[in-house]
């Protein structure tokens, strides 16, 4: 159970003025139950890059497994992958449209040929699982409040079931508290249910306090891959791409520039609180 | 896929068809429109198609691009077409079949409709492609300023088509968004009857509704925050003026009238397709 890409490239609007290298050569595997993040600047190709994970765009070069099936290959199932890879987009909250929000929740799971009770049996499960509450259940989505809107949506996608989950952004335009409950209901699936998740943020902080792996992207290429420490190690080269670490790494640095005896590698306030404790202690 | 949709979209791209002032490029446009209409004879068209060619080559525009502006027109070009066709009695009959006839000109005039309405659609493009909303709109505004003596709101017109027109690319990517999203939550969107694909547009239709209404209203919000008025007593930062160019693509333009008039008036016989 993985997806790997093997030489990916996509090119926007090919023979166009607006003709654009998307992606450029990218090699990657993600097997299942790794919580990977993706980062990169704003036009890097992160969004294009996610939206091949459930075949909605189509490599223009390499090929793409899932499971170790070509996607691309004759008579692939792509409805099937595409319950199997479920992606939530950037403001998931445009998307609703049922009369309310059960309906809405039950769009997925209808689609994929499951009987009424089934369906509502799987969207009750959804809703709770991103903590959405039970009394707003038969309000029109449109009546929601921005986080609760996006709490749907996003149950949207896993009342399908999927193995695989893609979230683009999904805490941008949230407040604090909204944040960290979305993201640590994600965290709490990841555990309990093996479920693969790529999470694409702007915030080196979640990045770093969630995810195994990062993979940065740069220009349409991947430009970094590996374990967070590592990545963030390389700050000044990210610096140069318009991406940093994490604050507290930064601080760990001017500590050590500043004498202090600290290994420089905390990515979370956590760690860097005992780091700093324990160069005390010594 | 749907952004594929290209008619009334900017293509950018350097050449003087760009940089001509955008009240040649409507005036222009509006009489090559007329030029199509009060000729029919296969000179004429030539002239036209030649005209339409070199234009095209000097905006540096592809061909191809500007002729998949012709697909949303398919249908309606087909409906007219074969109506024509079956339904014109008059002329010397070549070919029944039940209770549909051709006569020659049915042909005839199927004939020019198609081409009519192709390079009605190809040169209102080119305008398009070669003009950015904001000149166009400047444009129009300029050339239909005469009629604000007769109480009609030129500058507010001008700023609906603008806002419009500025919209059309905006409104296809929210679609192509919001399509996506269906579609990665198992929406069927390509199969089945009409029926079935009438209802299965409803997820896209209803999203997408409310979100031009959201845009809307923030367009209104932010215009309404800088005191937007309307046009009286505004001025332009970059008023539009005459250039050399200018004259010359008018002495074209003109030029290429009179040769259609003349073929219209002085070629004797009249020189049918068929």
């Amino acid at each position: 159970m993985s997806i790997k890409l093997e030489h990916l490239n996509y090119v926007y609007s090919p023979g166009t003025a607006y003709e654009k290298q998307a992606l450029k050569d990218i090699n990657l595997e993600i097997p299942q139950g790794e919580f990977v993040g993706i980062i990169g600047h704003t036009g890097s190709g992160k969004s294009t890059l996610i939206q091949h994970f459930n075949g909605l765009l189509k490599a223009s070069g390499g090929a793409l497994y899932y499971n170790g099936e070509n996607i691309y290959g004759d008579g692939y199932n792509m409805k099937q992958l595409r319950s199997q890879v479920g992606l939530v987009f950037q403001y998931p909250e445009h998307q609703l449209f049922e009369v309310d929000v059960l309906s809405d929740v039950c769009f997925g799971p209808k689609n994929q040929g499951l009987s009424s009770e089934e369906c509502e049996k799987r969207a009750r499960e959804a809703l709770e699982l991103v903590g959405f509450p039970e009394k707003y259940y038969r309000q029109s989505p449109f009546e929601l409040s921005g986080g609760q809107k996006r709490r749907a949506a996003i149950a949207g996608v896993l009342a399908m079931r999927p193995s695989v989950l893609v979230l683009d952004e999904p805490t941008a335009g949230l407040d604090p508290k909204g944040r960290d409950d979305i993201l640590n209901q994600v965290e709490h699936l990841h555990k309990n249910t093996n479920m693969t998740v790529i999470l694409v943020s702007h915030s080196m902080e979640d990045i770093a306090r969630y995810v195994d792996r990062i993979i940065v992207m740069n220009q349409g290429e991947k430009m970094f891959d590996g374990k967070p420490k590592k990545v963030f190690s390389h700050y000044r080269d990210l610096e140069k791409v318009g991406l940093a670490a994490p604050r507290v790494t930064y601080i760990m640095h001017a500590l050590k520039a500043r004498g202090m005896n600290v290994r420089t590698d905390a990515t979370t306030v956590e760690e860097a609180a005992k780091e700093i404790i324990r160069s005390f202690h010594d | 896929m749907i952004r594929d949709i290209t008619i009334g979209q900017y293509y950018p791209a350097r050449s003087v068809i760009h940089r001509l002032d955008p009240r040649v490029k409507i005036i222009c446009t509006l009489l090559f429109l007329i030029s199509l209409f009060i000729q029919r004879s296969i000179l004429g068209y030539l002239i036209a198609t030649i005209f339409l060619g070199m234009v095209i080559y000097t905006s540096r525009v592809p061909l191809k691009y500007i002729l998949k502006g012709l697909k949303p027109i398919i249908m309606l070009l087909l409906v007219t077409v074969l109506f024509t066709l079956f339904l014109t009695r008059e002329g010397e009959e070549l070919f029944h079949f039940w209770i549909f006839n051709i006569t020659d000109k049915g042909l005839n005039i199927s004939a020019y409709t198609a081409i009519r309405l192709i390079y009605l659609i190809m040169g209102s493009s080119i305008m398009t492609f070669t003009t950015t909303p904001n000149a166009l709109t400047d444009g129009i505004e300029r050339v239909l300023h005469p009629l604000n003596r007769v109480k009609v709101p030129v500058h507010e017109v001008a700023m609906m088509m603008s806002i419009a027109l500025r919209f059309i690319p905006i409104l296809l990517e929210e679609t192509d968004k919001i399509m996506k999203a269906q579609i990665a939550r198992g929406a069927d969107l390509e199969s089945g009857n009409m029926i079935q694909r009438v209802k299965a547009m409803i997820p896209v239709l209803v999203p997408l509704f409310v979100s031009a209404f959201r845009r809307a209203n923030d367009l209104a919000l932010a215009m309404e925050a800088r005191c937007y008025r309307g046009g009286e007593g505004r001025t332009k930062m970059k008023p539009l003026v005459y250039r050399a160019k200018d004259y010359l693509a008018y002495a074209v333009i003109v030029l290429y009238m009179m040769l259609i008039f003349f073929v219209g008036r002085f070629v004797p016989f009249h020189i049918w397709i068929f």
